[in-house]
């Protein structure tokens, strides 16, 4: 799960790690009141969307009157911000974060993730600052530090005084640089995060440290003890069509083609995505209806995927294990009684009982072809979609 | 011969009195596993699908002798399940349940790392698969055992369902399998590719092997380098995720691209550049597999 900036800055000043003032407005007039509280005569002002490279999409703007800060939130409050991570569709701006701005004097780079390769949890850094940190990766290794932690002491402060003094950093500025990586960690640890990236760390000309960034996000599979986290949700960030699967408890994705999938396992989803591209068609969505799925959840996943207008033909692939393919076909055919679909619909069943299942399919009468293989439903459903649409 | 479990291997089930648990123990009693007991605290002393029921992982090792076991325990307490098998000497462990934090796998891992020498470590396989089988012997997981064809081709697959159909792909073309293997759909695995690839090699009864990976992280490419150095038998793969958009989660915790190396796309490459067999869509995962077999 994502969060925002602001909610990330919050968690992360709990913790004792350095952010700066800044309150958060969902309004130009809010953004104006949220300045003059923090003072002076400069703000950062920055749009709340999740995603990263807002700055080069116009998305934070450095102000020095209270008509610039009007300016830029009329200009973007309410309207979708794109930035290359976004899409082309791009990502609502709710709210506005108005920041204190800082003199810099330097910029680092500082993140904490879960390497998947030695799967033990990582700190990463570098004086690269404010730069695309897997092109410093790439281009420039030696000037990334790595540091590994034990998951059975955690991380240690000796740890945190390495990564420090490979910073460049003024010998004053070294203490206060690893008590903000030690708190960084602790954070990350206490809220079962799988990432926390604050590009950029910077030293400012005082000497001090202090996050100007911060991205964090969460495994959801730990929310369930993490309800403090589970709060910052904003649905506005996400796609409807992902909104409404969560709430059935559906895995869904939204996607920008014709033919919606509905299929059972992620591996199988994203493979029958495949073969439909490969037999000349897009698809319009993945979803996995999971395992067990009863005849309503199959109904209902249904009208989720018909709920997308793009959608103009359907496929549904299961292959049963723990689920049963008398329960699928029971699913499509309740689904067929209650409405009627006048767009091309192929269904393959296999596996735990399918010969039940295609007997209800058959008996029904209903319109629904059939296919055997996963290969032969892909064309099928992609050719009918073709002679359906004209395309 | 086949990997991890056959006819005889004695199977404990943890978590055997819940619904899941007794569902699936009973379907794999019916395959033939050897199962001997179930585990489920405050049950020990009764008995369940004509098996004994322990309170703890270590009495029923002890009274049973039981080598392998497969979590059925919600999200919440099965990395404790793990581990709880691991310290009472079990062999193979299969784990289920989606929906393990990382973070607690990342412990479980430590765990069976930092307790064992290698030789007399656990291996674990999971979490989120489906099982591991050596068809006609015995199964531990939540397959259909009858698409499984008994054979001499060694099946790896992050994925459950994908693993059902390659199978039965190659069931329909006379391939059978030694032993299929899922390895799960998590970021933090049980077992990689190459833990499960390092059996393989050894096993006199299998003569080629097909792994099923997909987007997100370093596995695939992990596998190729072993592949490359290390493996006289032949080997197949395919990628999942091809139309996937890179930055998106698809359903497994584990699928997603953040990082250069980790799209399907690359990792085809990746494998085709090591020698691998590469098929090019999943529906010829069966017909790759026969033209590796014809070809060596």
């Amino acid at each position: 799960m994502d969060i925002h900036e602001y909610q990330a800055k919050k968690l992360l000043a709990e913790y004792g790690v350095p952010v700066p003032k800044g309150g958060v407005a969902h309004s130009a007039t809010g953004a104006i009141y949220q300045a003059n509280e923090l003072g002076g005569d400069k703000w950062i002002v920055k749009a709340q969307v999740h995603s990263g490279a807002r700055g080069k999409a116009g998305g934070v703007k450095l102000c020095t009157s209270q008509r610039d800060i009007a300016k830029f939130c009329d200009k973007l409050l309410g309207n979708n911000l794109v930035t290359h991570q976004t899409g082309p569709a791009g990502k609502m701006v709710s709210s506005i974060y108005v920041e204190e701005a800082s003199d810099i004097a330097k910029e680092l780079y500082f993140s904490i993730v879960l390497d998947r390769a030695i799967q033990k949890v990582t700190l990463i850094a570098s004086t690269e600052g404010g730069m695309d940190i897997e092109k410093v990766a790439e281009e420039t290794p030696d000037k990334i530090s790595k540091i590994t932690i034990d998951p059975a002491v955690g991380m240690q402060p000796f740890q945190a005084r390495q990564l420090a003094f490979t910073l460049d950093l003024p010998n004053q500025a070294i203490a206060a640089a690893s008590r903000a990586v030690m708190k960084c960690y602790r954070a990350f640890r206490d809220t079962d995060a799988n990432l926390l990236e604050i590009n950029p760390l910077v030293l400012t000309t005082e000497n001090k440290i202090l996050a100007i960034d911060a991205k964090m996000t969460f495994d959801a599979n730990a929310l369930y003890r993490r309800p403090e986290i589970f709060e910052f949700r904003d649905k506005t960030q996400e796609d409807p069509r992902e909104t409404n699967a969560a709430e059935h408890d559906l895995n869904y994705v939204g996607l920008d083609g014709n033919i919606g999938c509905l299929i059972n396992g992620a591996g199988l989803a994203m493979a029958t995505m495949d073969m439909i591209q490969h037999a000349g068609g897009e698809p319009a969505n993945f979803l996995d209806i999971g395992g067990g799925a009863s005849a309503e959840r199959v109904a209902t996943s249904i009208e989720l995927v018909l709920s997308d207008d793009n959608v103009e033909a359907i496929l549904v692939n299961i292959f049963a294990g723990i689920n049963r393919c008398d329960w699928v076909a029971q699913g499509i055919v309740d689904l067929l009684n209650r409405r009627d679909i006048d767009i091309p619909l192929v269904v393959r069943l296999s596996g735990t009982n399918v010969e039940k299942g295609q007997k209800i399919l058959k008996d029904s009468g209903k319109e629904v072809t059939t296919a055997d293989t996963l290969s032969d439903a892909a064309h099928k459903v992609v050719a009918a979609w073709k002679k359906a649409t004209g395309k | 011969m086949s990997i991890l479990i056959n006819e005889k291997t004695p199977v404990l089930v943890q978590g055997l009195t819940g619904r899941m648990g007794s569902f699936h123990a009973q379907e794999m009693i019916e395959y033939g596993t050897n199962v001997v007991a179930g585990v489920t605290p405050g049950k020990g002393g009764t008995t369940h699908l004509g098996k004994p029921v322990f309170n703890t992982v270590k009495e029923a090792v002890a009274a049973t002798g039981a080598e392998a076991s497969i979590v059925f325990v919600p999200p919440a307490y099965a990395a404790d399940g793990i581990m709880e098998a691991a310290e009472s000497r079990i062999k193979f462990c299969v784990s289920i349940t989606d929906g393990i934090p990382t973070h607690d796998m990342i412990r479980v891992k430590r765990y069976l790392f930092a307790r064992a020498k290698p030789e007399d470590r656990m291996v674990l396989t999971g979490p989120n698969c489906a099982g591991t089988i050596s068809p006609g012997k015995a199964m531990l997981g939540i397959m259909p055992g009858h698409i499984y064809k008994q054979g001499n081709v060694g099946l790896i697959g992050r994925s459950g369902t994908l693993g059902y159909e390659a199978a039965s792909q190659m069931k329909e073309l006379g391939i059978g399998i030694s032993t299929g293997v899922g390895i799960g759909g998590d970021p933090i695995n049980g077992s990689s590719f190459v833990e499960i690839l390092k059996h393989f090699e050894k096993d006199d009864e299998t003569e080629a092997v097909l792994i099923i990976g997909e987007i997100g992280g370093p596995q695939e490419a992990a596998a190729a380098e072993y592949f490359q150095k290390h493996m006289s038998k032949p080997m197949a793969a395919y990628i999942a995720g091809l139309t996937a958009p890179p930055g998106r989660l698809m359903g497994h915790a584990g699928a997603i691209v953040n990082t250069s190396g980790e799209s399907a796309a690359e990792k085809v490459e990746i494998l085709q550049d090591a020698g691998v067999m590469v098929s090019p869509t999943p529906s010829d995962m069966g017909t790759t597999m026969a033209k590796l077999l014809k070809s060596n």
